[in-house]
C-alpha cells in the first residue's frame, strides 16, 4: 500500500508537471484528489490492514495528498503568470510612434525681450509704466528739451496727425508724464516699454513701427556712475555674467551727459567677430543723466533732484539675441518665424 | 563731415599720432568716427608725365597713339582711349608694374596692334568719386597744371597720401562742421595747441562804399552781413593743393573763386558767396524776406517759386540768391568774372531750414546754417576769403568791409563747482584735473575755491549751462574712468500694476491653448481702418502718410490679423492660429488725443487638431474659438457673468456669430469670417474674435475661496429633451439650472441630435444634472421631486418634453 502510494504520488506530480494549461491541470487535480480518486480508494482500503499500520497509512496518505495539493497550486500560479505574461506581450504597442499632440503656441519673440527686460528691471525696484502711442508733440518734443524748430527734430522723422498730434517717435514722453505725476517728489523707478513710429521706408534694417525700452530713475544724488552700474548689472544679465559694458559720448537733447553704450561682444567674447563687425563690442543702449531742462519742465528741482535715463530697441536685442536677419520679421508674423520662439 | 588727417595737421599737430589712433581718440571723446579712408587706396607707380606726341591709332578710332615723357629713360609709348588727351599736356600715368585701386596691376600690353607702356589715368581710376571729379575732367584723364615735375609722384601731387576721417556728427556739434573746430576738439585730446590760419589781407587805397552798399530789412533772420570787393580777378582753376583738399572733403572743384569759398566754408565752417560783381545789376544788397509770387533761377538752373517764408539776397529790385542756400544764375562767377562781391553773413536757422525744406535744397552752406554757425567768426573767414582771392585769383582787394551788423556776441559764463561734477559724475577728480580739461579745451575759467567760472567761446555754442561743462569734463575725463555704483536708496520692489500682471496671465494662457503671439502694424489703409471694430469712429488720419496703405490708425486688429493668416496660407502654412493685444484709435476729436482702447483678438483657420495614425483629424470652428474664449472668462472668474448671443456682424457669417456680453454690455464678439470677405482675404473657413481687454481685466473677480470637498455622494441624472429647433441650448441650460436651485449643482450638456428619428423642426438636447446635499446623502424621493420641477419648468418655458 505504502508502494501503492509512492508511485500515485509520483505519478501525479509528473502530471502535474506536464500540465500545459489551467484545464490540463484541473482533469489532474480531479483525477487524484477527487471523491473517486485513487487515494481516496487507498484509504478506503485501509480497512483491510492491520490495525497498527492504519495510522501510518492514513498518515502517509495526507501527506501525499498535501504534496499534490501544493504540487497543484504552484502550477496553477505559475500558469496563470504565463496566461498574464501573453496577455500582455500581445497587448504590446510600439512606443516610437507619434504622440498625440499638444496644441502650444507662444509669444512673440519681442515680447519675450521685453518681459525679460522687465522682470530683470522689477527684480531691481523697477515698475513698468505704460502710455499713450498718440503723442501731443508737447511730451514728445518740447517736454523733452527739443522745442519747436531745434536741429535734433531732424534725428526723428515723424508722423504728424495734426500740428499737435503724432505718433510717439520713442517711448521718452513717458519721462515727463511719469515725473509729472510725481508731482516734483522723487523717487521715481520706471522702465516703459512700448510702440513707437517713425516716418521710415521698411527694409532690413528700418521699420516704420518698432518698439523701445524707456528706463528712468530719479531721486536725490543719483550719480552717472549709478547708470554704469545699472547698466552693467542689465547687461550681464541679459546678455551673461561675463559681459562688460563702455560708455561713448553721445548726445541726446534730453540728456546731458550723453552715452551711447556697448556691451562687449557675447558672441566672441570681446575677440571680434561678425556679429561685433570686429570690435568686440555692440551698441544697444542710448543713456545719460536727465537733462535740468527736462526735470525742470517736469516739475523737478533740479538743484535737489538728479536722474538717469536710457533707451533701448527691443527689436535690436532680439536680432543680436537670436540672430535674426531682417526686422521685417517681427511685423509679418510668418508662423514660420514665430513658432521659433517656443522653448523657454 | 570728412576731416583730411594732412590738412588737419596744418591747425593741430598731430606728430606720433596715425589717423586710426587719432580716429579711437576722437570717438572715445564723443565724436563718432565712422571710418578712415586711405586716399591712395594701396595704389603706387603713377607718376607725371608729360605728353610729347599724341596721334591717331591706325586701327582704332577712338583710341589715341601717344609718346609720353616719363622723366626716366626713354619716352614710352602709351595708347590712350580719353577723348581729352592731347600733346602738351602733364597726365598721369601708371607706369608697368604700377597698382592701382582694386589692386590692378598695370602690365606691358598690346592694344589693335599697338605696344602699350602703361596708362594715362583719369581720378576716377586713381579712386576719386567721380561726383568730386572737376566737370571738365569727368569724363576723361586729369590734366596737371603745366608747370606739374615730370617724373614726379602724381598721388603725392594729387594730395593721395592723405587718410580722410569720415565723422558723424550729432546735431550739437554744429562747430565741428570745420577744419578749425575739429581742430579745436582734438587739440583738447591731444592736449596741444591750435595754430590758426593767416588772414591779414592787403588793401588798395578805394572804399568798397564807392561799389556797394549793404541793407538788411529782416536782421531776425540775418543779423550779420558783410562783404568785400575784390577786382580784377582772374578766373581759372585753382592750385591743385586746394582742388585736392576739397575733393578730399567730398567738394567738387570749379574754379579758383568758387574754390576758395568753399574752402573757406570747410576751414571755419563759414558759408559764404562770391557774386559776379558787374552783374549784380546795381550798387546795392537788400537782404529781405521773399514776395509771394517772386522767383529765382538758382544756380543748378532751376526756377523756384519764393514765398515770405523765405530770406533772398536781392540788388533792391530783385532776388540775387536765395540766402544761405544757393545763388541766383543771374549773378554767378563766369569765366569772365573781373570783379567779385564775397558776401559772408550770419543766417540764423529756421528761416534757412525753411528754405530747405520747401526746395528740397540742402548744400554744404544751409547745413552749416541751419545747425548754427559761430558768426564770431564771420568777418575773419571773409578776410580770409579775400587774401587767398589776391592770392590765388590775382585780384586787387578794395579796401574797407561794407556791413549791417545787428549781432551783439552775448558772452556765455557758467559756474561749476567741483563738487557738483564729481556728485553728478560720482567720480572723485581734483581740482587740478579739471583745470586741465578746461585748459585743453582752451575754455577761459578762474578758479576759486573749487568753483570754476568758465568763459564759454562763442564757437561753443552748445554749451550754456552747467551740466555741459560737466559733460565736456566728463568725455574728456574718460567714461573708461567713471566707477560703476548702484543708486543708494530705500529698497522698494518692483512690481507689474495688476492689469500687467493679469495681462500677462491672458497671454500665457492663449499661448498655452495654442495661439501664437501676433504682433501687426497699428496703421493702416482707409478701407480696413473700421472693418470689424467694436466702436467705431472718425479715422485718425496722418498728415504726411507714407502710403495709402498705412495712412490712418486701426479701430480693429482682426484686418491685419487676417492679412497675416492670409500671408502664411500663400506660404503654404495653412493652420493658422494667432492672437494678438494692442491698441485700437478712436477719435475724440481734431487736435485732441484719441482714446486708445487695448484689444485682444484671434484668428484661426485650417485644422486645429491633427494625430492621423489614431484617426483624429478637427478642424477649426466656432466651438473651437468659443472653447478658447470660455477657458479665458474662467481663469478671469468672470465666466458666470458671460454671456453669448446671436448677432449679425458685418463680414461675419450671419449665422455663426456670437455677441459676447459682460453683465450687460457688449464686450466683444466671436464668429466665422462671411465667405465673401473669406474670399477677399484669400482664406479659406475661418474663426476670429476680438474682445476689449480692459473692460474684461478690469472687471472684479472674486477672490478665491475654498469650498468643501463633498462628503456625501451626489446623484446624477441625464434628460433628453425635445425642443424645437430654434430654441437656444444656453436658455434651456440656464432655465434648467433654475429650475434645479439649490440641489443641482452642475447641469452639462452631451448630446444633441436633429434628425429621422425626430419630427421635423425638432430637436433633442441631453443634459447630465448632478443633484447634491452639502448635508447629508439625498434620496431617491428627494431627487425625483426635483427632477420633476425641472421638468415642469422647461416644458413650461420652452415646451420641452422628455424624449422617449
Amino acid at each position: 500500500m505504502k508502494e501503492r502510494l509512492y508511485e500515485l504520488k509520483q505519478e501525479a506530480l509528473r502530471r502535474i508537471d506536464e500540465a500545459k494549461d489551467v484545464k490540463a491541470l484541473n482533469d489532474v487535480r480531479v483525477a487524484y484528489l477527487g471523491k473517486k480518486g485513487p487515494i481516496t480508494e487507498v484509504l478506503r482500503g485501509m480497512g483491510a490492514l492491520p490495525p497498527g499500520e492504519r495510522p501510518k497509512i492514513g498518515a502517509l496518505a495526507n501527506e501525499v495528498r498535501e504534496v499534490i495539493q501544493q504540487a497543484l497550486e504552484a502550477k496553477q500560479a505559475k500558469l496563470e503568470q504565463e496566461e498574464v505574461e501573453r496577455k500582455l506581450a500581445a497587448e504590446a504597442i510600439d512606443v516610437t510612434l507619434p504622440g498625440r499632440p499638444v496644441r502650444l503656441g507662444n509669444p512673440h519673440p519681442l515680447t519675450r525681450v521685453i518681459e525679460e527686460i522687465e522682470d530683470l528691471f522689477i527684480g531691481m525696484g523697477y515698475t513698468v509704466a505704460e502710455g499713450p502711442e498718440v503723442e501731443t508733440d508737447y511730451y514728445n518734443f518740447e517736454a523733452l528739451n527739443l522745442p519747436k524748430g531745434h536741429p535734433a527734430r531732424d534725428m526723428q522723422d515723424s508722423f504728424y496727425i495734426t500740428e499737435e498730434i503724432l505718433l510717439r517717435t520713442h517711448t521718452s514722453p513717458m519721462q515727463a508724464r511719469t515725473m509729472e505725476k510725481h508731482r516734483g517728489r522723487g523717487p521715481v523707478k520706471i522702465i516703459c516699454p512700448g510702440k513707437v513710429y517713425r516716418r521710415d521706408t521698411d527694409d532690413a534694417t528700418h521699420s516704420h513701427q518698432f518698439t523701445q525700452i524707456e528706463g528712468l530713475v530719479v531721486d536725490r544724488n543719483i550719480r552717472m556712475s549709478d547708470l554704469k552700474g545699472t547698466l552693467r548689472e542689465f547687461a550681464r544679465k541679459l546678455f551673461g555674467e561675463g559681459r562688460d559694458i563702455r560708455f561713448r559720448p553721445s548726445f541726446f537733447p534730453f540728456t546731458e551727459p550723453s552715452v551711447e553704450v556697448d556691451v562687449s561682444c557675447f558672441r566672441c567674447e570681446g575677440h571680434g567677430c561678425s556679429v561685433c563687425k570686429g570690435t568686440g563690442w555692440i551698441e544697444i543702449l542710448g543713456a545719460g543723466m536727465v537733462h535740468p531742462n527736462v526735470l525742470e519742465m517736469a516739475g523737478f528741482d533740479p538743484k535737489t533732484y538728479t536722474g538717469f535715463a536710457f533707451g533701448m530697441g527691443p527689436e535690436r536685442i532680439a536680432m543680436l539675441k537670436y540672430g535674426i536677419d531682417d526686422i521685417r520679421h517681427f511685423y509679418q508674423n510668418d508662423l514660420r518665424f514665430l513658432r521659433q520662439f517656443l522653448r523657454v | 563731415m570728412l576731416v583730411s588727417y594732412r590738412w588737419l595737421n596744418e591747425y593741430v599737430d598731430l606728430t606720433g599720432v596715425t589717423a586710426k589712433e587719432l580716429a579711437n581718440r576722437i570717438t572715445k571723446s564723443g565724436i563718432e568716427v565712422e571710418r578712415v579712408e586711405a586716399l591712395d587706396r594701396g595704389m603706387n607707380g603713377v607718376v607725371i608725365g608729360h605728353v610729347l606726341e599724341c596721334e591717331q591709332h591706325p586701327n582704332a578710332d577712338k583710341l589715341r597713339k601717344c609718346l609720353v615723357d616719363l622723366g626716366e629713360g626713354e619716352p614710352v609709348q602709351i595708347i590712350c582711349g580719353a577723348p581729352n588727351v592731347a600733346k602738351g599736356q602733364k597726365v598721369a600715368v601708371a607706369k608697368v608694374g604700377a597698382v592701382l585701386p582694386g589692386n590692378f596691376k598695370i602690365k606691358r600690353a598690346k592694344l589693335r596692334g599697338e605696344e602699350s607702356n602703361g596708362m594715362i589715368c583719369s581720378l576716377q581710376e586713381l579712386g576719386v568719386e567721380a561726383k568730386v571729379v572737376p566737370k571738365e575732367y569727368a569724363d576723361g584723364i586729369f590734366v596737371f597744371p603745366s608747370d606739374a615735375p615730370i617724373g614726379a609722384d602724381a598721388l603725392e601731387w594729387l594730395g593721395l597720401y592723405d587718410e580722410v576721417l569720415e565723422l558723424s556728427l550729432t546735431p550739437n556739434r554744429a562747430d565741428c562742421l570745420s577744419m578749425i573746430g575739429v581742430a579745436y576738439e582734438v587739440a583738447a585730446i591731444l592736449g596741444r595747441e591750435v595754430k590758426l590760419p593767416e588772414a591779414a589781407v592787403s588793401e588798395n587805397s578805394e572804399h568798397v562804399r564807392d561799389y556797394i552798399s549793404v541793407r538788411v530789412e529782416a536782421p531776425g533772420d540775418n543779423p550779420l552781413y558783410a562783404g568785400r570787393i575784390v577786382k580784377n580777378v582772374q578766373i581759372g582753376p585753382s592750385p591743385l593743393w586746394m582742388q585736392a583738399r576739397l575733393m578730399a572733403a567730398g567738394i567738387r572743384p570749379h574754379n579758383n573763386v568758387v574754390d576758395i569759398t568753399n574752402y573757406i566754408l570747410l576751414e571755419y565752417g563759414q558759408p559764404l558767396h562770391a557774386f559776379d560783381y558787374d552783374r549784380l545789376g546795381s550798387k546795392e544788397i537788400v537782404v529781405r524776406r521773399a514776395r509771394t509770387g517772386e522767383t529765382i533761377v538758382t544756380l543748378d538752373d532751376v526756377e523756384r517759386k519764393l514765398s515770405e517764408e523765405h530770406l533772398v539776397i536781392t540788388n533792391g529790385r530783385e532776388p540775387v540768391a536765395l540766402a544761405g542756400v544757393m545763388g541766383g544764375a543771374n549773378s554767378e562767377v563766369r569765366g569772365d568774372t573781373k570783379t567779385v562781391f564775397i558776401e559772408a553773413a550770419y543766417f540764423t536757422s529756421p528761416v534757412i531750414r525753411q528754405a530747405v525744406k520747401d526746395h528740397g535744397l540742402r548744400s554744404e552752406a544751409s547745413t552749416r546754417f541751419e545747425k548754427g554757425i559761430d558768426p564770431a567768426r564771420t568777418k575773419e573767414a571773409l578776410e580770409r576769403a579775400a587774401a587767398l582771392m589776391a592770392k590765388y585769383a590775382g585780384g586787387e582787394v578794395v579796401g574797407g568791409i561794407v556791413e549791417a551788423n545787428a549781432w551783439r556776441e552775448e558772452p556765455v559764463v557758467v559756474t561749476v563747482s567741483l563738487e557738483r561734477i564729481n556728485s553728478v559724475l560720482g567720480t572723485a577728480m581734483t581740482k587740478e584735473e579739471v583745470a586741465a580739461i578746461l585748459s585743453n579745451l582752451q575754455f577761459p575759467f578762474t578758479e576759486d575755491n573749487g568753483t570754476f567760472t568758465v568763459h564759454v567761446p562763442s564757437r561753443r555754442r552748445d554749451i550754456a549751462i552747467e551740466e555741459d561743462i560737466i559733460e565736456e569734463v566728463a568725455r574728456l575725463y574718460g567714461y573708461d574712468h567713471l566707477p560703476a555704483t548702484l543708486p543708494v536708496a530705500e529698497a522698494k520692489p518692483g512690481h507689474l500694476t495688476p492689469y500687467q500682471a493679469k495681462r500677462r496671465r491672458v497671454r500665457r494662457y492663449l499661448e498655452g491653448a495654442g495661439l501664437y503671439q501676433a504682433i501687426t502694424y497699428s496703421l493702416t489703409s482707409p478701407d480696413k481702418v473700421a472693418r470689424f471694430a467694436l466702436e467705431t469712429t472718425e479715422p485718425i488720419r496722418l498728415a504726411l502718410p507714407m502710403s495709402e496703405e498705412r495712412s490712418v490708425l486701426r479701430q480693429s486688429l482682426i484686418p491685419h490679423l487676417l492679412e497675416a493668416a492670409s500671408y502664411n496660407r500663400a506660404r503654404q502654412v495653412e493652420n493658422v492660429a494667432l492672437y494678438e493685444i494692442g491698441s485700437v484709435y478712436l477719435s475724440k476729436g481734431e487736435n485732441v488725443q484719441p482714446a486708445e482702447k487695448e484689444r485682444l483678438a484671434g484668428v484661426i483657420t485650417g485644422l486645429w487638431h491633427t494625430h492621423l495614425w489614431q484617426g483624429e483629424k478637427k478642424a477649426a470652428d466656432f466651438y473651437v474659438a468659443k472653447g478658447i474664449l470660455d477657458g479665458l472668462f474662467s481663469l478671469l472668474g468672470v465666466d458666470h457673468r458671460i454671456a453669448y448671443r446671436p448677432a449679425k456682424r458685418a463680414d461675419l457669417h450671419p449665422g455663426r456669430t456670437a455677441d459676447i456680453w459682460l453683465d450687460g454690455t457688449v464686450i466683444g464678439f466671436v464668429g466665422q469670417l462671411h465667405p465673401a470677405t473669406q474670399k477677399e482675404w484669400d482664406l479659406k473657413e475661418t474663426y476670429v474674435f476680438e474682445l476689449a481687454l480692459a473692460e474684461l481685466l478690469n472687471a472684479e473677480s472674486e477672490a478665491i475661496r475654498y469650498e468643501p470637498i463633498p462628503r456625501f455622494p451626489s446623484v446624477v441624472r441625464d434628460i433628453a429633451l425635445v425642443v424645437d429647433e430654434n430654441v437656444e441650448a444656453g436658455a434651456l441650460k440656464q432655465a434648467i439650472a433654475e429650475a434645479g436651485k439649490p440641489l443641482v449643482k452642475d447641469v452639462s450638456l452631451f448630446d444633441v441630435y436633429q434628425g429621422d428619428r425626430l419630427p421635423d423642426g425638432k430637436k433633442s438636447i441631453a443634459f447630465s444634472l448632478r443633484y447634491y446635499d452639502p448635508e447629508r446623502t439625498l434620496t431617491d424621493e428627494e431627487v425625483a421631486a426635483v427632477h420633476e420641477r425641472v421638468l415642469a419648468a422647461v416644458e413650461k418655458q420652452f415646451g420641452a418634453v422628455l424624449r422617449g
